[in-house]
């Protein structure tokens, strides 16, 4: 099927109106990370959470009403998934110890339904365990950066790791600024997600720098913008093929993979389209404002291998 | 030159036979179970069999399979329903000689089972039970040593004659005072001498004269690990007094516990016996003196003022008589005459010898039975929480001496059998050194246990076929060559998973679902190289031949970003977010092999011996 193959297209010619339209992404996603920042789930601010099901369809203000007399009066109910399950998150009470609250919770709602509802889940994380957690996702996504950064400095030359960190940056916080513009919760299987991106989209962009070496050093004619053009139409149905197959799979996680995985999924699919635009668009611009050039990326010399092949 | 040489296409065979051989338990359903285990006072017989089958027919429950192994019986139910309805039936009628542990069990057929191979161990939010992190309380525990240095320090120089004017423990360390310089200087040399686990330093101050002791660093440390481990060692006595099938109870970081028990459906009593730091003291009580006149703050100096669980005020002699430290046994039944909850307590000998000797000469006398408890409560001041602790002190029953006490005796006064029950288990269990905090709770049900099983599994299906669709009519031919070293994948993929018992959580099967996705990755960059050699005019076999060559650096340091990726989050995950991490850098590696080496095996086998090949069957190029 030939499809995406021999195409011309002049990606480095637009850079500016996709530095534009990157601009004006990254702005609103920072905005929104600034004025009203992510939804954090229990994970990191400490809480109580409780997953309850019941048989039939549940009456949300009779659970209310019953978590209320029980001495929980500012609880959140909600669905969750279908409307026999739901979702309770308990405040912190002066009369019971943290870890018991859910305990307390559950016994009366049991009492009121007549024992005909189902513990499905409790998370109880404490306000010291949710500082901990932040610190070291904080501290994992700062490792896995300068990890990289490291890996492609020596595997390429520092302005190719600088362009695969920048267009890394890029797709971190454009995904964590639709968390935060849509005020999804970003819990840890999120962060985890956000990790995976970070390696997934650094793949893409790999793979395009790689050819961008092979063809600085197999073209002859032919400036840096034209040599980066037409790697990128070279790696193109590579590119799109294998976010594709992965977004097919991303896909079957998110509708199938239920509401736990929800978030994860989500987080995923969004950093697979922004990584594989940014690793067509933002990474090999920025080498390219960098200043790259034939030299850069010629195989270094022995200096004493040529001798030796002398009469 | 297409072809392999005969050890790589054996080396291919060999590692997918090995890994379709450890993935085949995984294809046995795994039946919801209940473990029935003796406690060390019974045994599993025919008469236990034939009670847990009469049981389970009385109430209509059926039973899909038995197995008995020695100390043990396995009964399999086909779904959690009956499971748990079997569990609710068989708790009254074993009773205490017997613990009932939920888990799940592979229904493999013996001729597996006997090669050892098992399938995934699954993580807890999939098959459901309780994980917590405990935290233990370091700096009580640093206290409760400086106050055992403290009147260790008091009784040495009573011993040696040396008068002190008071020893008290301030500050994270403990300070002795004396009259003048020239007894604490002989003092210092003494306990110098004596405690080497201390700093001392002489001191004066404001007319005050003072030797300062403190903890020395490697001291420090040592009570600190003492305590971890005690702790341990105290957590999982009670976790097996419990009867939960494969606990895990491991230390994490140097203050940290975590506990797992698989299948536990009661999280609020599994919390309560974790963390529970209940204790019975045994005293005399003080008739002599008025409770009056002790509730209005004239409490005598060799007494202490406790209540009753009715709220009625009694007096206490401060000497204890035993502790519960002193206590080795412990059951829970009723007492023979009243009926009520009784505990039934048996001592050490050097508790054994206190209690004979107290009895013998207070006969005819009250004694009481103080309960005591340690709760951590957490209060929200100025809407930040701020951690108490509470103590507390209750006397559950008094009774007249009747004759002397022996080794054994039993105590009522407990307000249910099942705080009997309790209580017992922890006497037995043994006391925590340090008092510890639930900090995490984790708990999925087993409902939501098979549900995100089914989900799970129903996302890897569907993704995996989805993929080998588009692979096959994109590729063509090559495609299902393609799709067979997916296959292979997901195959190694579980098998090693399998072989390392690594645990597989939810996080873990995206993991899996995701590398499907990207395992294609490495297909695609071959399959469009050789397109490219093609359309270059290059002949098919030379084409096959640099398009595996050239995309193999490619292939490599792609992969390696996202294993360095994956490594992080090992590192820095926690439970489930660290079987993602597994599954994904397991899934590189293996996509890596059979990709790359895999795949060609097979184009090797298939088009490799065809000199004349006009056309590689890849799709348009």
């Amino acid at each position: 099927m030939p499809v995406l193959t021999n195409t011309h297209i002049d990606f480095m010619g637009k850079r500016r109106l996709a530095f534009m339209i990157s601009g004006a992404l990254l702005l609103i996603s920072l905005i929104s990370l600034v004025t009203q920042g992510l939804k954090f789930g229990i994970d990191f601010t400490g809480g109580t959470l409780l997953e309850v099901g019941y048989e039939q369809p549940a009456d949300l203000g009779e659970i209310r009403d019953t978590l209320a007399q029980g001495g929980f009066g500012d609880a959140v109910v909600q669905y969750f998934g279908s409307d026999k399950d739901v979702l309770i998150r308990l405040a912190p009470n002066e009369s019971v110890e943290a870890a018991k609250l859910s305990d307390k919770a559950f016994a009366a709602l049991g009492a009121s339904a007549n024992g005909k509802v189902d513990l499905r889940r409790v998370e109880f994380v404490g306000p010291q365990v949710g500082d901990e957690l932040t610190e070291d996702g904080g501290l994992a996504m700062l490792y896995a950066l300068i990890g990289i950064l490291i890996y492609v400095a020596l595997r390429f030359e520092y302005r190719f790791a600088f362009g695969s960190v920048i267009a890394l940056i890029h797709d971190v916080l454009i995904t964590l600024g639709v968390f935060s513009l849509f005020q999804i919760e970003f819990d840890l299987p999120v962060l985890a997600a956000i990790l995976a991106v970070i390696g997934y989209s650094l793949n893409d962009t790999i793979v395009v720098f790689d050819r961008v070496r092979e063809n600085f050093r197999r073209i002859r004619k032919g400036d840096p913008e034209k040599i980066i053009d037409i790697s990128l139409n070279e790696t193109l149905s590579r590119t799109i093929i294998t976010s594709g197959t992965t977004l097919l799979v991303v896909l079957a996680l998110f509708v199938l993979g239920g509401e736990i995985i929800h978030g994860f999924a989500l987080a995923l699919m969004i950093g697979i389209i922004v990584g594989t635009y940014s690793s067509i668009y933002i990474a090999s611009s920025s080498v390219l404002e960098m200043g790259i050039s034939k030299a850069d990326l010629m195989p270094v010399q022995k200096e004493g291998a040529e001798v030796d092949d002398m009469p | 030159m297409n072809e392999y040489p005969l050890w790589k296409n054996l080396l291919v065979l060999f590692a997918v036979l090995i890994g379709a051989f450890y993935a085949l338990p995984n294809l046995f359903e795994q039946n919801p179970s209940i473990e029935v285990s003796a406690t060390h006072r019974a045994e599993v017989t025919d008469a236990t069999v034939s009670k847990v089958e009469e049981t389970l027919k009385k109430a209509g429950i059926e039973l899909a399979g038995m197995d008995r192994e020695n100390k043990k019986l396995l009964l399999r139910f086909s779904d959690t329903e009956s499971q748990l309805k079997a569990q609710s039936a068989l708790e009254p009628v074993l009773g205490g000689d017997y613990t009932l542990a939920l888990t799940l069990s592979p229904n493999l057929p013996g001729w597996l089972k006997a090669t050892g191979a098992e399938p995934m161990y699954l993580g807890l939010d999939l098959r459901g039970g309780v994980h917590v992190l405990i935290d233990v309380d370091m700096d009580a525990a640093i206290k409760q040593a400086l106050e055992r240095y403290g009147s260790d320090m008091r009784s040495y120089l009573r011993k040696q004659k040396i008068r002190y004017l008071g020893v008290k423990v301030e500050d994270g360390g403990v300070t002795v005072r004396f009259r003048d310089a020239r007894t604490r200087d002989e003092a210092l040399a003494g306990l110098e001498e004596e405690f080497r686990g201390l700093l001392l330093k002489a001191g004066d101050q404001g007319g005050k004269v003072f030797v300062r002791a403190k903890l020395s660093p490697r001291e420090e440390l040592a009570i600190k690990k003492f305590a971890l481990q005690q702790n341990i060692t105290t957590l999982r006595n009670r976790v097996n007094a419990l009867g939960v099938s494969e606990p895990v109870i491991q230390q994490q970081g140097d203050r940290r516990i975590v506990v797992q028990l698989p299948g536990a459906a009661n999280p609020g009593r599994l919390k309560e016996i974790l963390g529970a730091t209940a204790t019975l003291e045994y005293r005399l009580a003080d008739t002599e003196h008025s409770v009056q006149d002790a509730e209005v703050g004239k409490v005598p100096p060799g007494s202490k003022l406790y209540h009753e669980r009715n709220g009625r005020p009694i007096l206490l002699k401060r000497r204890v008589i035993v502790t519960g430290d002193q206590i080795t046994d412990a059951s829970s039944g009723l007492d023979q005459r009243s009926g009520s909850p009784a505990v039934f307590v048996t001592l050490d000998s050097q508790g054994a010898r206190r209690m004979r000797n107290m009895t013998t000469e207070n006969v005819g006398k009250p004694m009481a039975v103080v309960f005591i408890e340690n709760r951590t409560m957490t209060k929200l001041v100025d809407g930040k929480p701020v951690k108490h602790k509470e103590r507390v002190e209750e006397v559950i029953s008094v009774a007249n001496i009747l004759e002397p006490f022996g080794r054994r005796f039993q105590t009522t006064g407990l307000d249910s059998t099942e705080e009997a029950h309790n209580l017992a288990l922890l006497l037995r269990a043994g006391a925590l050194a340090a008092p510890i905090e639930i900090v995490e709770e984790r708990t999925i049900g087993p409902s939501l246990g098979q549900d995100n099983i089914d989900q799970g599994f129903r996302s890897v299906v569907w993704g995996f076929v989805l993929v080998l669709v588009f692979m096959a009519v994109w590729y063509r031919q090559f495609g299902m060559i393609a799709n067979l070293a997916l296959t292979m994948n997901l195959v190694l993929i579980v098998g090693i998973l399998s072989i390392m018992q690594a645990t597989l959580t939810l996080p873990g099967i995206a993991g899996i679902v995701l590398t499907v996705g990207m395992a294609v990755d490495a297909n695609v960059l071959i399959f469009e190289r050789i397109r490219e050699e093609l359309r270059n005019g290059n002949s098919p076999q030379a084409s096959i031949h640099a398009g595996y060559d050239k995309a193999l650096s490619t292939i490599v340091d792609a992969n390696v970003t996202t294993m360095i990726a994956a490594a992080v989050l090992f590192i820095f995950g926690t439970g489930p977010i660290k079987g993602f991490a597994v599954t994904l850098f397991i899934g590189i590696l293996t996509s890596m092999f059979t990709a790359v080496i895999g795949s060609r095996a097979l184009v090797n086998l298939i088009w490799g011996g065809k000199h004349r090949l006009k056309h590689v069957p890849i799709g348009g190029y």
